[in-house]
């Protein structure tokens, strides 16, 4: 639109705006359409308060303060992860080494905060290991996104071959054991209460939530996400970088993850191999079950964490409910089935 | 036509493989001008378009626009340059509402720090939106529904109200009139003498051959990867057009 254009199409706008309450075919937004954008939020309201009330009612520690706070400690993990996920899927792509960052940026920061505690102390150890933690999701990131983009790799294979190394080097690097000599710092400040539930690793999700979903849904980063899913062509065909964007999705995804790594570094105060394992499992889960497809386009931020919640509910109520843990992975599995199967049928009765 | 042309492609060769899909195409287009694009399918007229939208590039030929010798890399140096593009799937994003679609790439920005850090004034942008249709007589689309909710009708008419909304100097138009009803075509029609009004240019392909003949000026018809003729709209019939585009000589029905 040419400046003359515009300022006609604010001339324009500005008589819409005055006449479109008499016109009828402009619908406006009204109750129904509220409850119709927001059912499947709503849903998932509803499944989260059934639980807790089925929890609650089997067991009476359930609604303590120590267990909500565990709770939601157990599901700042998966939270993270489903805010990357979240953004990959909506492209229609898919990230599986989320959980392989986080194991190895865990390690690689425990291992360089170890190495430089000596000479940095306890705080500048602990700042270049946050550093080194952020540059291996970069990194890898990076690598996926080029492997999509440059390479043409789908996604899936890409992200399974970093899974594959940054696992790998966990392993390599750690020998399967613990990290130590992590400086208390990190571990004060992961493990800190405060009014009564609140962490650091929850505060940290709750604030990249925020704002992972605010830049979701209201920044043209967001939109040129949601328009890379629906129809790649089109965005091109509109001008939008497509190449550099999804470079970046799988970028900031690395990065994400790596934070997450971080948390878990800081709550359990030494770097465990064994992080992240499955995690990109628990991830997808809880963006799948928030609404999002598969196929690119659909899915919200507070789905998605909604979603990161009823998954850590379940897992932690089958640990109340004296399940044995292993099971713990199979139900996420028939929770991915389940809900994309849900999704298969409303789709279908949809059309 | 005295002026100088807005569009001259010369000698634009493009292959695919072993396919040879056009094979050195001269044309000109001049300011205001509607152009038809005619000729069978494989003919070379998609691959023609998306080379002057910068959605594919040439192997060989040159592109002069606007008085330069240009080089698109994507389309998004062919927007820059005054160019919208219809293509034939419409190019939507099925997810994205109409004001998302219509302000796809042109995100306006909230004003204040929270533009600056990216976040965009969507209520500014339907506002425009919806007035932007208007103006061009589309006004009974829903502005909060998702695009793929819409017929495929209003979908045809949210794409080149886009189109006619942003082009500054030329449209391409890739068969706008397909799966349209009569009534639906004569807008497209109206829509298309409304913009060559405004002095931009356009380049509109079809299948349909009277609607080609009832809105250009001329017709360009393109057999195997070349032009096989290039007159006045007034000194063709609807007959020779076909026989160019099918290269028979007697002509069926």
């Amino acid at each position: 639109m040419s400046r003359q254009q515009a300022t006609q199409a604010q001339q324009a706008g500005a008589d819409a705006v005055e006449t479109s309450n008499e016109g009828p075919e402009i619908k406006r937004r009204t109750g129904r359409v509220w409850t119709r954008t927001y059912r499947q939020e709503l849903l998932l309201l509803g499944i989260i308060l059934l639980l807790v009330v089925v929890f609650g009612l089997l067991n009476s520690n359930f609604l303590s303060a120590a267990n909500l706070s565990n709770t939601a400690q157990d599901a700042t993990e998966t939270a993270m992860l489903a805010i990357a996920e979240t953004y990959v899927i909506i492209t229609a792509g898919i990230d599986l080494s989320v959980g392989a960052v986080l194991g190895l940026s865990g390690v690689v920061s425990a291992m360089v905060m170890g190495a430089l505690t000596a000479s940095l102390g306890g705080i500048g150890a602990f700042a270049a290991g946050c550093a080194a933690a952020l540059a291996v999701g970069v990194l890898v990131g990076l690598a996926n996104g080029l492997m999509i983009v440059r390479v043409r790799i789908t996604p899936f294979i890409a992200t399974l071959a970093t899974l594959g190394i940054a696992t790998g080097m966990t392993m390599v690097l750690t020998n399967g054991v613990d990290v130590q000599g992590v400086p208390q710092v990190a571990a004060t400040l992961g493990n800190s209460v405060f009014a009564a539930v609140f962490t650091l690793p929850i505060v940290v999700t709750i604030l990249a939530a925020v704002i992972g979903g605010i830049y979701l849904h209201k920044s043209r980063f967001g939109r040129w996400t949601y328009a890379l899913g629906s129809n790649a062509a089109a965005a091109r065909g509109a001008g939008i970088p497509t190449q550099k964007h999804l470079i970046s999705i799988y970028l900031l995804s690395g990065m994400i993850s790596s934070i997450a790594g971080l948390l878990d570094l800081m709550r359990l105060g030494t770097g465990s191999p064994l992080e992240g394992v499955n995690s990109e499992l628990n991830a997808i889960a809880a963006v799948v079950i928030g609404g999002a497809s598969l196929f690119g386009g659909v899915g919200t931020m507070v789905g998605s964490m909604l979603g990161a919640i009823i998954l850590s509910m379940v897992l932690g109520g089958l640990i109340i409910g004296g399940v044995q843990p292993n099971w713990q992975t199979v139900v996420t599995g028939l929770l991915i089935a389940g809900a994309v199967a849900f999704q298969q049928v409303g789709r279908k009765a949809s059309v | 036509m005295a002026t100088e042309p807005l569009l001259r492609l010369s000698a634009i060769a493009k292959r695919y493989g072993a396919v040879t899909a056009l094979d050195g195409v001269d044309l000109v287009i001049y300011p205001g001008e509607v152009v038809g694009l005619v000729g069978d399918n494989g003919a070379g007229k998609s691959t023609l378009v998306k080379i002057v939208a910068g959605t594919l590039q040439q192997d060989r030929g040159e592109i002069y626009f606007d008085g330069a010798d240009r080089y698109w890399a994507s389309p998004h140096d062919a927007l820059e340059a005054g160019i919208e593009t219809l293509y034939q799937d419409g190019g939507l994003a099925p997810h994205l509402t109409i004001s998302g679609n219509l302000f796809l790439g042109r995100e306006i920005y909230k004003e204040g720090l929270l533009g600056r850090l990216g976040l965009v004034d969507n209520h500014a942008m339907r506002t425009k939106a919806m007035a932007e249709l208007g103006r061009i007589g589309i006004t009974n689309v829903s502005h909060d529904v998702a695009v793929a909710t819409l017929s495929g009708g209003q979908r045809q008419a949210v794409a080149i109200g886009r189109a006619v909304a942003w082009a500054r100097k030329l449209i391409l138009l890739d068969e706008p009139t397909n799966h349209l009803g009569v009534k639906e075509v004569d807008e497209v029609l109206s829509l298309i003498r409304q913009v060559k009004g405004s002095g931009v240019s356009v380049i509109f392909i079809s299948h349909t051959l009277p609607h080609v003949m009832e809105v250009t000026d001329r017709v360009v018809s393109l057999r195997l990867g070349r032009v096989v003729r290039d007159s006045p709209t007034r000194d063709l019939t609807l007959d020779e057009v076909v026989k160019d585009i099918t290269g028979v000589v007697s002509v069926r029905k």
